[in-house]
Formats: structure tokens, sequence, C-alpha cells
């Protein structure tokens, strides 16, 4: 079993190629793999709990860890009250603690 | 420190011009804070994140002197981060490419920064505990 970390910056509303961003989350965690996706920038748009947006609940569902940046949901104005569910708001630090862990980390 | 880590950054975006120069030099702070041995490849327009000809400037529309604007110059940013991995027992290792740089007139840059090629960027990865690319776009 790999560990990898999957960050995504993009807001999938503004770039449909997230979605294959996170099919890419759910096929590794399917595998068997050990798959965090970390949301940062326009990328927590997607967490917010009354968007219309159906595909990050689907990636939950694979075993997908999730986590939003809790800089960039401050910066938008995004409660961590106000999260899909299966999103946990988390520090930065996390990405630096996974690199370091050698995790496997690509950035979209 | 038993568990210092090398980390190494590839970065491409210009500065001013989106998040993930922020989001970039987050990162590297964080590392530096944690006393890692830090690399960074600056590719492409990356390379005048640490151009020392930034200036502040003044903000006319909203009727702000540059002190008043405090505009944020990344140069600086750079140079905390090299000052803030040495201080807690790290490095920053911050190479510009120098096609990028010659290409764009960007050799002016801060202490700290050298001048490579990507095979700088191949020796970094190799000597790496992990290896983050921030794309552009």
């Amino acid at each position: 079993m790999a560990q990898y970390l999957l960050i995504e910056s993009r807001d999938p509303f503004d770039s449909n190629d997230v979605q294959n961003f996170y099919g890419l989350a759910s096929g590794l965690a399917k595998e068997g793999n050990e798959v965090t996706l970390f949301l940062v920038q326009n990328g927590v748009l997607a967490a917010r709990q009354n968007a219309r947006f159906a595909a990050l609940g689907a990636v939950a569902s694979a075993g997908v860890e999730i986590l939003a940046d809790d800089f960039s949901l401050d910066e938008r104005g995004i409660v961590t009250g106000g999260l899909a569910s299966g999103v946990k708001a988390a520090p930065l630090d996390i990405v630096i603690d996974q690199l370091a862990q050698g995790r496997k980390a690509i950035w979209h | 420190m038993a568990d210092k880590k090398t980390l190494t950054f590839a970065l491409m975006d210009a500065p001013y011009e989106n998040a993930r120069s922020t989001t970039a030099l987050r990162l590297i702070n964080i590392a530096a804070k944690r006393g890692y041995d830090i690399n960074v490849f600056a590719y492409e327009g990356a390379v005048f994140l640490p151009f020392a000809g930034q200036q502040a400037h003044p903000n006319p529309v909203h009727g702000h002197d540059a002190e008043q604007e405090d505009h944020p110059l990344p140069r600086e940013w750079v140079e905390a981060v090299i000052k803030e991995a040495a201080k807690n027992g790290g490095k920053v290792d911050w190479v510009n490419c120098g096609l990028c740089v010659d290409e764009r007139g960007a050799g002016d840059a801060v202490e700290g920064v050298r001048r490579g090629t990507p095979g700088d960027f191949w020796n970094m990865a190799e000597s790496s505990d992990n290896t983050l690319v921030i794309p552009t776009k």
C-alpha cells in the first residue's frame, strides 16, 4: 500500500479537470492506497456544505481523507461548521508533515 | 536534529499573478520554522520572486502613500524564509533557472539566491526526502 498526497488548488466550478483529479484520488483509494486530498486556494470552494456539487462526497465515500486549508477557508469566509460531510479543516502544516513522511505528492 | 528533513520545491509562477506563489512561500515558511533544509528551484516566471528590483508603491486610487499601502514584496518574503531557516538550524538553497533569468532580465536577485540549471533541480530531488512541483495552470 502506497501513501499519496493530492493537493487540489482549483475550483471545480472553474476547471472541469478537477473531477479527473478527484477520480485519481478515488481510484488510488479503491486500490487500497492511503490517500489524502488536500484542498487549498479556490479548491476549498467545493467543500461548502451548500455547494451543488456531489463529486467530493463520492471521493470521501471511496475512503479518501479530505482536508481543507483553514487559511483558504478563512480568506473565503467559509466557516468550519459550513463544510460538507467528509471534509475537515486543517492547517497547511499537514502538507509539510506528509511530504516529510515521504508521501507521493501531486499538485493540481 | 534527528528528524531533520530535506524538501525540494519547484516553483513556476511569477509573483503577483496567482495564489500559488503565496501558498508555496507559506509551505516553505513552515518547513523553515522546523529547521528543515529546503531546496527551491525557481523556473519560468518564478525567477522574479526574489527579484531585488521590486519596489513598494503608492496607491493613488485609494489615496494611500507607499507606507500606508504597505505593499507586499515577495523578495522580502524570500529573504525572510532564508533567515527563518537559518535561525532554526536549516538552510534554503534557492536556485533560479539561469535561462529563465536571462530571458527575463531577472538577474538582480536578493542575497542567498544563486543561478543554476534544471540539472540542479534533478540533483535537489535526488538528495531530498521529498519533492513538490507546483506547476502553472
